[in-house]
């Protein structure tokens, strides 16, 4: 039974991760147009980091994952504690509008968003795309915020209220730092978000301002290149390191 | 103290206002849409009539919907089928070895999925790995044609929406008492009976959110079906975005939208079902 369940749990990793070790494997062979191996090169990336068109997708990309991830960060925080400490009417409607944002196809989000940018004539571009990332990743920001700030003890915050604290104070000196792992975390969620994000981008930016997943879903359509294994295997390392540093920073609370 | 009803007030303004404009104005917006019409001047005709549901439901329209609702449930099918023994094996991981092997299902959960869709291309392809193996160790002699079909749409979305599925599984699975099962098993149950009558019913909101999950992304990632089906699977996502950017008939593509929103809110209103009488039944 025991090395069944391990013989289950090995072919499931092994589905999930071969397609990708291929990948980042194929992105050292030298052979340009065969999937036989022909010795290992590292010209692929070397093409790819020299691609100016390319290098600036990518910059778009980051410029738009970083502002993306502070914004959202600071909104999702902001958000969270409006909900968590304070009552109003419409708590409860922003509550689960949250969630269901969460759960939204991307597909529906991003419609959505670009019938919103013509009704209001905002040419696609820079900061419509800002804008639409924004809206994916405060949900995400909110509630790992908001889950933060459930598990805290209320008296902390009467205490700081009780020696004069007023509402900014309590939130800069008292909530902040007590929430601030969480806050890390969510910026990265978001990043991850940001980057990794095709649907949305797809409908809410316009050809002045291409981002780099864009600019591979055009390239994969054209069939295997080796080029497109190195850009893979890139954001995959990209993704990894994201993710490490915010499995840590959640991990700091305990 | 002087700034005390300030900041307060800015902050929940702030977050009405926010959602008021990103999240309920946009739907609001392609809800009015999808009651609109079209003309050569604008892409929306402002009206009132229900023209397009009644386009959605014509025969190819409706095909597509059918076609693309029976290839995710699917999908979701496999899913459950394949993650629901993982995330129990992964939930009675013991403690160390655990966090890593979750840590492994959470990198390809951030991992771009077109990138992992692509990734799949290598190994489907005529010239990929799976026809290599296969030919090599003598099972066929001449590449399967794997590519563009709707069985390498069906494995791309597997491919991608697995760790959607594992994560809320996992969730649910770790949380629960094991002392229910030991009950049932005491009490006589056979661990078939102990498993639907009280894991099965336990993990319900886990199951329920991890194949809403993985079926609503299954019916909108169009990359998937253009990058493994190449035109022969169409998703109700390609349908959308041909209305959109292709076609320009808004009104229609709204209306296909709106009908997913439904479905995921049906799925959300299952959700909360199964989780409040979770809630009742351990209170």
């Amino acid at each position: 039974m025991r090395t069944l369940r391990t013989v289950y749990a090995g072919l499931v990793y092994l589905f999930l991760y071969l397609p990708l070790a291929v990948m980042v494997a194929y992105s050292f062979n030298s052979s340009r147009f065969s999937m036989a191996w022909k010795g290992v090169t590292l010209d692929w990336y070397v093409k790819l980091f020299g691609n100016s068109s390319l290098m600036q997708a990518a910059l778009h990309s980051l410029v738009i994952a970083v502002l993306s991830a502070t914004c959202s960060s600071i909104l999702g925080t902001l958000v969270a504690m409006a909900l968590h400490r304070w009552r109003f009417p419409s708590r409860k409607v922003i509550r689960t509008s949250l969630f269901v944002m969460m759960m939204s196809p991307d597909i529906v989000i991003g419609i959505s968003l670009l019938v919103l940018f013509m009704a209001l004539s905002l040419p696609l571009g820079f900061w419509t795309l800002l804008m639409a990332h924004v809206t994916l990743c405060v949900p995400f920001v909110a509630i790992t915020v908001f889950g933060r700030l459930h598990g805290f003890d209320p008296h902390v915050v009467e205490a700081a209220r009780d020696l004069g604290a007023g509402e900014y104070e309590v939130f800069r000196y008292v909530v902040l730092p007590m929430v601030f792992p969480a806050v890390l975390a969510g910026w990265f969620l978001s990043f991850t978000l940001s980057v990794d994000d095709v649907i949305i981008s797809f409908f809410t930016t316009g050809p002045t301002f291409e981002v780099l997943p864009l600019r591979i879903y055009s390239m994969v359509r054209l069939g295997l290149k080796p080029e497109v294994n190195a850009l893979c295997a890139v954001m995959i390392l990209i993704t990894v390191v994201a993710v490490m540093l915010s499995q840590r920073f959640l991990k700091e609370k305990q | 103290m002087r700034n005390d009803g300030f900041f307060k007030r800015a902050v929940i303004i702030g977050t009405v206002g926010w959602m008021a404009v990103f999240a309920f104005v946009p739907n609001i917006l392609v809800f009015l849409a999808s009651f609109c019409s079209t003309s050569s001047e604008n892409f929306i005709e402002p009206g009132f009539s229900l023209h397009n549901f009644a386009r959605l439901m014509d025969r190819t329209h409706l095909e597509i919907l059918l076609s693309s609702l029976r290839l995710s449930g699917l999908v979701t099918f496999i899913c459950l089928v394949t993650a629901y023994p993982f995330a129990a094996i992964l939930a009675r991981t013991r403690k160390p070895l655990r966090g890593t092997l979750l840590l492994l299902v959470v990198i390809p959960f951030w991992t771009n999925s077109l990138v992992r869709t692509y990734a799949m291309t290598a190994m489907l392809n005529s010239s990929g790995i799976v026809n290599n193996v296969l030919m090599s160790l003598g099972v066929i002699d001449a590449p399967l044609a794997m590519m563009y079909t709707p069985g390498a749409v069906v494995l791309g979305l597997v491919y991608t929406l697995l760790p959607f599925m594992i994560l809320p599984l996992y969730a649910a699975l770790e949380r629960l008492d094991r002392r229910y099962l030991e009950a049932a098993r005491d009490l006589g149950a056979s661990p078939w009976r102990a498993f639907w009558r009280v894991i099965v019913p336990l993990t319900m909101p886990g199951i329920v959110s991890g194949c809403m999950l993985v079926f609503l992304p299954g019916i909108g990632m169009f990359y998937v079906s253009d990058v493994l089906g190449g035109a022969k699977a169409m998703l109700l996502g390609n349908f959308i975005r041909d209305q959109f950017l292709t076609t320009r008939d808004w009104p229609l593509g709204a209306a296909a939208s709106v009908t997913l929103t439904v479905l995921m809110v049906l799925m959300l209103l299952l959700y909360w079902k199964s989780a409040a009488r979770l809630g009742k039944e351990a209170a």
